[in-house]
Formats: structure tokens, C-alpha cells, sequence
């Protein structure tokens, strides 16, 4: 007993697991999607799941480590996709060498309006910024629904299909790997500091308005980077795709994962897109389900599976050192 | 003129809609300091039930016994969802309470989408008559509209002013960690509120689903919410802020519609939440809560 926990320990605490992981990742992502390993439903779906973990990890950065609440990542997601789908399909058309420009394009759009919105509304907190990310959310859809140029309530159709599976592998590792680094930097710890008690830290000096926006244009960034890896996926998209429904996608894989974690998104994100894929053959149904999941956690597991934990794997060297000295 | 004033009656009674569903909300507001998210979803209900009601009823059942079986209904069933899911998280962050109440609802909305994919017609309940008052056409169920939800709302301010029970709810808003220490059961109090709020959002929609008589599950969301902003806009926590935030929707809604495409309607009351929000973050007669070190 005593030596399965010292073994666990230590693959826990190893630290080239991860990249090695990485590298297995990225090679057989490659290797299926050019050699044709895995039939191309798999393939979809998997593609589905790295763009998930990008949703989870960013929400993650709002609702689990600032602690608020919003509802309108679905709306960050419509902006990337439409803002990454004009270039790709009438601007720049049929130049997939800008596709990576086009992703960043995408959230950078999404980070700006994020930036704004924030600017404008971190006066209030709680449920007052949870109501004004959800009119957020029908200001866009309802703004989206009403510009011709965009394709209106018909949206755009015939997006090249360009985020493939290493590419969608490659977006995710890499938002993993920034928000990882901004919740270990100086920026991260002010954030935890806010949602673990407002007050107190700006009574220290933390300069809680600027952590607060900068938190939110960067998971707003992310958002919109994930919508416009969506949209090159299913090569069509519509303001009815980003509606309340697919926020909640998102606060369950937050909610179920684990808030405040990591290794939590990516777990949400990874039982998530299987369950909602062995859902599919409900049809509607499965859309009591997911929101009765979230119920149920809420009651009984109110912080999700990973809760505020985070896997050795993620943290930093120095992060490990002190906490190994702690305990 | 008279396009304007029948612009105006129409405004007054969605008005008066919106500020009879944004009751609810505010109510449960005021005393749990809790977003209900279902309160939408179960507005919608009220619809689906009258319309079972009068489809399943051996008997035609005259309009004052089915509003009040649909408030009945209505009402318990945001009691049970209440005692079931709201309860037990009252401790907890109130972040789960939000989402808990946003996962209800979408659970009630897409059930009854799942069991009724598309809309359905409302059957007319009475004989509705349209008459001329100085060249506006007022319809019978328009005048019953606004003489039910007035007279409803009435009765709501005066229960909450001059009876016992409404100096209970008003305590435990003000203070509820002291109202049990003078002997009132504040699980009664709560449990009551939630039956008269939904059971006034219930009423709400069993009397939209009349005067737009084609409902779907959808409702909650494009309707429900509606009054969600109107509640918002008033001052949510705040009884006369409700009325008066859904006689200000109503009014801009209408008006918007009667000028610009309809398909503006959504994008032009959600920027007015949005531009209220930021300026008078706490609605217009609500109150900022004091924030205690």
C-alpha cells in the first residue's frame, strides 16, 4: 500500500511525463490524420474534445480562478468564429497558410470586445456580472442575426475545413501552457487573492480592477480562438450555434472537472465530449441530461472533480519545491 | 394619434405582462438574494398547462377556475424545485445556487421540448371581442389581461404591506439570520414565497399564451428572460421596481417594433440592459448592498 503511494508520488511529481505526453499526443494526432488510423468520426471527435479543452481551460480562468460567474463564453466563441471565418472565406479565400493568422485574429476580436466589456461592467460583481455577460451573449447573437454582410440568421456556410487534428492538438497544449504560466505568475496569484477575498486584496495593494480585466480579455481570447478552431471544423456556423445552451456545455465541463484547475478542464473537457457523444442518439434529450448533471454536481459535488486541486504535472518547479516544503 | 395610442394600449399590456413574470423574480430576489433562472421555464409551463387543462378537461372549465388551477400548479411545482434543489445549497457559495437554477430551467425547457418539438396553438378560453374606445381597438382579453395581473398585483402589495405574512417576508429580506430567533419558520416563509412568485409567473403565462396564442418551449428563454431585464432594470430585490421596469420594456419594445424591423426587438432591450446595467448598476430603484469587511 505504502509503495503504490510512494509510486504514485513520484510519477506524479516527475516532470518529463508531460512533455513526453505531448509528443505522443502531437505524433499520433499526425500519424492519424494523414495515415487514416482512426475513421474520420473518431478523428471529429477528438478534434471536438481539444477544442472543449480549450473552453474549459479559459472559462476555467473567469469562473473557477477569479470566482465570478459569467455565462457568455458562447458569445466570445461566435465573435472568433465569425471575425476568423469573414477572413478565411471572403477576405482571404482559399489561402489556408493564414489560418493561424485567421485563429488569432479571432481572438483577438473576442479579447477586445472581452477588454471592453470588462472595462464597462467590473463595477459590479456576482449576479449582477453573471446578468450582464448573459446580455452580453444575446447582443451578439441578436446582433449577429441582424447584419446581412454576415449571412444573418442564416450565418456563413462553405468555411474551409482547416482545423485538423494536430492543429486543434497543438491550440490546446498551448492554451494550456499560457494559462498555466499566468496562474503561477504574479498576475495569477492576484486573481486567486480576488476571488478568495476582494477586499483584503486590494487592502494589500493588489490592483484588483486591472487582474480582474486582464483575466477576462485573456479568457475571452481563448474563447474566441476555440470558436474560430469550431467553425473551421464544422465549416458552418450560424448566431443559433452560440446561444445559452452552449454556454452551459461549458459550465458543465467547468463544473464537472473541477473549478480552479487544470488538470480539472481537461478532465471536464475530455468526460464531457464522450458523454455528449454517447448521448447523441437521445436527440434533445440529451439537453435534460447535461443541465441535470450540472444540478446534481452542483448539490453534491459543488466544486467538481479536480475542486481547486491541480495535478503536480501543471505546476511549476518552484511551485512544487514550496508546497513539498509545506507539507 | 390614434396609431400612437394603440401603440400605447399595446404597450401597457405586455407592460403589465412583463411586470407580473418580473414579480417573481424579484421576489425571490428580495428574500433569498438568488437569481431564479427556472422562474422563465416555468412561466412557459403555465402556457403548456392552461393549453393541457383546456384540451383534457371533460368539462369546459370557465377562465377564473382555470387561472387559478394553473397558479396552483404552477406555484407548487416552484415549491417543489425549491425544496429539491435551492434548499439544500442555501449555505453554499451562492455562485452554485445560480447555476443550479440555471440548470433547472434548462432541464423544464428542453423537456418540454423533447415532449413537444413544435408550437402549438392556444384554444381560445372565451369569446374575445374587439371594441372601438375613440377610434383605439381594445380587444376583451386585453382588458382582461391588464385587470387580472392589476388586480393580482394589488393584492401581492397589499399581502406584502398589511399582512403578517408579508411583515415575516419582508424580515427575512431584511435580515435573516434574526427572524427565526423570534419564533417564524423561515423555510415557511420561503416556501410560500416561491408559490406565490411562480404562481403569478404561471398566471403570466397562461394569459400571454392567450393573447399570442401560438407557445413553445422556447418562451422561457425569448419571454421569460424579458421580464428577467425588467426585473433587472427596475431594481431587482424591489417590488415597485418590477412593475415599473416592465412598464418601461414593454413600452420600448413595443415602440421599437412599431419603427424599426422586428428582428431588432431582442438586440435593442438586451443594449437597454446592458446601458442600465453599467450606468445604474443596481436597476433604477434598487439599492446598492452595503459590503461588509
Amino acid at each position: 500500500m505504502e509503495n503504490t503511494r510512494r509510486f504514485c508520488v513520484r510519477v506524479a511529481e516527475c516532470r518529463w511525463i508531460l512533455p513526453l505526453l505531448f509528443a505522443a499526443g502531437l505524433a499520433f494526432c499526425v500519424i492519424a490524420e494523414s495515415g487514416g488510423l482512426l475513421n474520420s468520426y473518431t478523428r471529429f471527435a477528438l478534434t471536438t474534445m481539444a477544442v472543449n479543452v480549450i473552453l474549459c481551460a479559459s472559462l476555467n480562468l473567469v469562473n473557477g480562478y477569479l470566482g465570478e460567474f459569467s455565462v457568455g463564453h458562447a458569445g466570445f466563441m461566435a465573435l472568433g468564429a465569425y471575425a476568423s471565418a469573414m477572413l478565411t472565406t471572403r477576405l482571404f479565400p482559399q489561402m489556408p497558410a493564414l489560418f493561424i493568422p485567421a485563429l488569432l485574429a479571432g481572438g483577438l476580436v473576442a479579447a477586445g470586445i472581452g477588454f471592453l466589456l470588462a472595462l464597462l461592467s467590473f463595477k459590479t460583481r456576482g449576479d449582477y456580472l453573471a446578468i450582464i455577460t448573459l446580455a452580453f451573449l444575446m447582443i451578439v447573437k441578436s446582433a449577429l442575426e441582424n447584419i446581412p454582410w454576415v449571412g444573418g440568421p442564416r450565418g456563413i456556410a462553405g468555411i474551409p475545413t482547416l482545423t485538423t487534428l494536430p492543429v486543434a492538438f497543438v491550440a490546446a497544449a498551448a492554451t494550456l501552457w499560457t494559462i498555466r504560466n499566468l496562474i503561477f505568475s504574479k498576475f495569477g496569484r492576484a486573481v486567486v487573492a480576488i476571488r478568495e477575498d476582494e477586499i483584503a486584496a486590494n487592502a494589500m495593494g493588489v490592483r484588483t480592477r486591472e487582474a480582474k480585466i486582464l483575466a477576462f480579455s485573456v479568457s475571452s481570447f481563448f474563447g474566441g480562438v476555440a470558436g474560430a478552431l469550431l467553425a473551421h471544423q464544422i465549416t458552418f456556423i450560424n448566431p443559433g450555434s452560440f446561444d445559452i445552451i452552449k454556454s452551459t456545455e461549458i459550465l458543465v465541463m467547468v463544473y464537472l472537472g473541477g473549478i480552479g484547475s487544470l488538470a480539472g478542464s481537461v478532465l471536464g473537457a475530455v468526460i464531457f465530449t464522450l458523454l455528449s457523444e454517447a448521448l447523441r442518439e437521445f436527440g434533445t434529450w440529451r439537453m435534460v441530461i447535461l443541465p441535470l448533471i450540472l444540478v446534481l454536481l452542483m448539490l453534491f459535488r459543488p466544486r467538481g472533480i479536480m475542486g481547486l486541486k491541480e495535478l503536480p504535472w501543471f505546476l511549476p518547479r518552484r511551485e512544487l519545491a514550496t508546497r513539498r516544503k509545506k507539507s | 394619434m390614434a396609431y400612437f395610442a394603440q401603440q400605447a394600449v399595446n404597450a401597457i399590456s405586455l407592460g403589465f405582462l412583463y411586470a407580473l413574470i418580473g414579480l417573481g423574480y424579484t421576489m425571490v430576489y428580495g428574500v433569498l438574494t438568488m437569481i431564479n433562472f427556472a422562474h422563465g421555464d416555468l412561466f412557459m409551463l403555465g402556457a403548456f398547462v392552461c393549453l393541457l387543462l383546456v384540451t383534457f378537461s371533460p368539462v369546459a372549465l370557465p377562465f377564473p377556475v382555470l387561472l387559478i388551477l394553473v397558479m396552483v400548479i404552477i406555484g407548487g411545482l416552484g415549491v417543489l424545485i425549491e425544496r429539491l434543489a435551492y434548499r439544500p445549497l442555501r449555505q453554499a457559495p451562492r455562485v452554485s445556487a445560480v447555476i443550479t437554477a440555471l440548470g433547472c430551467g434548462l432541464v423544464i425547457s428542453n423537456t418540454t421540448l423533447s415532449i413537444s418539438p413544435y408550437s402549438r396553438a392556444m384554444p381560445e378560453v372565451f369569446d374575445d371581442r374587439y371594441f372601438n374606445v375613440l377610434g383605439v381597438g381594445v380587444s376583451t382579453l386585453q382588458v382582461l389581461i391588464i385587470g387580472v395581473s392589476l388586480a393580482l398585483m394589488i393584492g401581492l402589495d397589499a399581502l406584502i404591506h398589511k399582512s403578517r405574512f408579508g411583515m415575516a417576508l419582508r424580515a427575512v429580506a431584511y435580515d435573516a439570520g434574526t427572524v427565526p430567533l423570534m419564533g417564524i419558520s423561515v423555510n415557511r416563509i420561503i416556501s410560500l414565497t416561491f408559490l406565490i412568485g411562480t404562481g403569478l409567473g404561471g398566471a403570466a403565462g397562461m394569459l400571454y399564451g392567450m393573447s399570442f396564442p401560438v407557445i413553445s418551449a422556447s418562451m422561457g428563454i425569448l419571454v421569460g428572460w424579458k421580464a428577467f431585464i425588467a426585473a433587472v432594470i427596475g431594481g431587482i430585490g424591489n417590488i415597485r421596481g418590477a412593475v415599473l421596469g416592465g412598464f418601461i420594456l414593454g413600452t420600448v419594445e413595443i415602440f421599437s417594433v412599431a419603427t424599426l424591423p422586428s428582428t431588432y426587438r431582442d438586440l435593442i432591450s438586451y443594449s437597454l440592459l446592458l446601458v442600465i446595467l453599467i450606468f445604474k448598476p443596481y436597476g433604477i430603484l434598487g439599492r446598492a448592498p452595503n459590503i461588509k469587511v
